[in-house]
């Protein structure tokens, strides 16, 4: 039972048809060849999938794409406009935020729903917020250090 | 586990998807579809589904019917929409202010996206012995609306957990809403959760509810979860603590009653004798938060 779905992936509208068991993530990945968001744990313990839905840090890997026909999408393909990065992933660059890499589409995503709820988070506060998301790599200390100076970036962005 | 059936990247199951947008169209589906499963959050069911351990030939999706999405303060307490979202509950003025306990209980689960995810009512219909939102709700008393086939039903929150993963839910019956009875002058409420890291399951989770009497201890509730099939209360300790002086020795006594009263197991997270262990001295905290918060309202 295919069922046409139909929602806004960064900023463009998309069209796609899917199985009711098929996951955001594969659709993702698979259909729409955004393979920025990774799969790691697939339980929902890792946040590696993490993208936003309607502004919201969520789990692709436990979200049927057929739930997210109607809503509004970003992954982390989405975040750079006209070939400029997101101040998040210019953060992260300058803190030398990325080790492997394989975890920070979702760290940054998930940064980006922070910021966004809080855009002066104390360290405590970003910790909270981002335990979710694991680096194998543990690079941790640059990683909240790049989502405090994506803070700091965004306010001095803002005078 | 067969290692060879767990598969996490992808949902081994086909089955048939309904989003419903209203209960009427719901219950409509209900009448006509067989083996059911309830999809809110999804954040487990999917990972059981991925697992195979629940294997449904039909999803209803109740994340499209907003009747079952609310937070709403009424003259006889607070009404929570089963299929609220947990992070809206803990960004709820409402909750935070006047339902301290339930803030925490909710605050404790998972990380945000598990949070931004789930919903109240899946924490509960999950029936996790574990799950953080069902020792605060047990404190406070909420009753429970349940919509199905055969009507409404009101049950106490109390009442609800019948084993691990299992509530005295009917099949074609489902959780609607939560009512949470506002609290009485004089009374605080407290929650502690211990976990191996904080994005973990309890160990043992405690919530308390005190009501001063001059000076006395009027009323009591203490629920625990983790430590037994279900998230429990702690009957014999509140038996004991009513009428009771708030002093140390009692508190202490009231400790020792619910780490005999509780039926842990040893499993992944904690050993049966850490639980009873820890089960007195969390519980003596929980009093001592609970009683001071009385001391302020």
């Amino acid at each position: 039972m295919k069922k046409l779905i139909e929602f806004t992936l960064n900023g463009r509208k998309v069209r796609v048809e899917v199985e009711p068991n098929e996951l955001l993530l594969n659709v993702l990945r698979e259909k729409l060849y955004l393979t920025g968001t990774k799969y790691a744990c697939g339980i929902g313990e890792c946040g590696a999938c993490t993208v936003l839905v309607d502004g919201e840090a969520v789990l692709s890997c436990l979200t049927l794409a057929i739930e997210v026909d109607g809503k509004n999408v970003v992954t982390i393909e989405g975040l750079a406009k006209d070939g400029k990065l997101d101040v998040i992933q210019e953060a992260f660059l300058d803190e030398g935020a990325v080790q492997c890499g394989y975890c920070i589409p979702g760290f940054i995503l998930t940064a980006k729903a922070l910021l966004k709820e809080n855009p002066s988070p104390t360290e405590d506060e970003i910790r909270e917020y981002i335990k979710g998301n694991l680096c194998r790599c543990t690079g941790y200390v640059n990683i909240v250090r790049a989502i405090k100076r994506a803070s700091e970036l965004i306010k001095e962005g803002e005078k | 586990m067969d290692v060879n059936k767990v598969n996490t990247k992808i949902l081994p199951v086909s089955f048939d998807y309904y989003a419903p947008s209203s209960i009427e169209e719901l219950l409509s589906i209900l009448k006509r579809e067989e083996e059911i499963v309830f999809l809110a959050g999804g954040t487990d069911l999917l990972v059981k589904m991925k697992q195979r351990i629940v294997e449904p030939k039909v999803v209803v999706s109740l994340n499209r019917i907003s009747e079952l999405s609310f937070i709403e303060e009424k003259e006889d307490g607070l009404h929570i929409g089963a299929v609220t979202k947990l992070r809206a509950i803990e960004r709820s003025d409402v909750v935070k202010e006047r339902f301290p306990v339930l803030y925490c209980g909710v605050r404790a689960i998972g990380s945000v996206q598990i949070r931004n995810m789930g919903t109240i009512g899946g924490n509960l219909c999950n029936a996790s012995p574990a799950a953080d939102s069902a020792p605060p709700l047990m404190v406070l008393n909420a009753e429970l609306k349940t919509i199905g086939v055969e009507g409404e039903r009101k049950i106490s929150i109390n009442e609800f957990f019948v084993g691990p993963g299992k509530t005295v839910l009917r099949t074609k019956e489902l959780l609607a809403e939560i009512k949470v009875p506002h609290l009485p002058p004089n009374s605080g409420t407290s929650f502690i959760k211990i976990a191996r890291t904080s994005m973990d399951i309890a160990k043992i989770n405690v919530a308390a509810m005190v009501r001063l009497e001059n000076g006395r201890i009027g009323e009591c509730r203490i629920a625990l979860g983790a430590v037994a099939p279900t998230p429990m209360r702690a009957r014999e300790a509140e038996e004991f603590l009513t009428g009771k002086e708030v002093t140390d020795e009692n508190l202490r006594r009231a400790g020792e009653i619910v780490s005999k009263e509780i039926r842990p197991i040893t499993d992944i997270r904690s050993t049966a004798e850490y639980r009873r262990e820890v089960s007195k001295v969390l519980t003596y905290d929980a009093l001592r938060i609970a009683i001071r918060e009385a001391g302020k309202r």
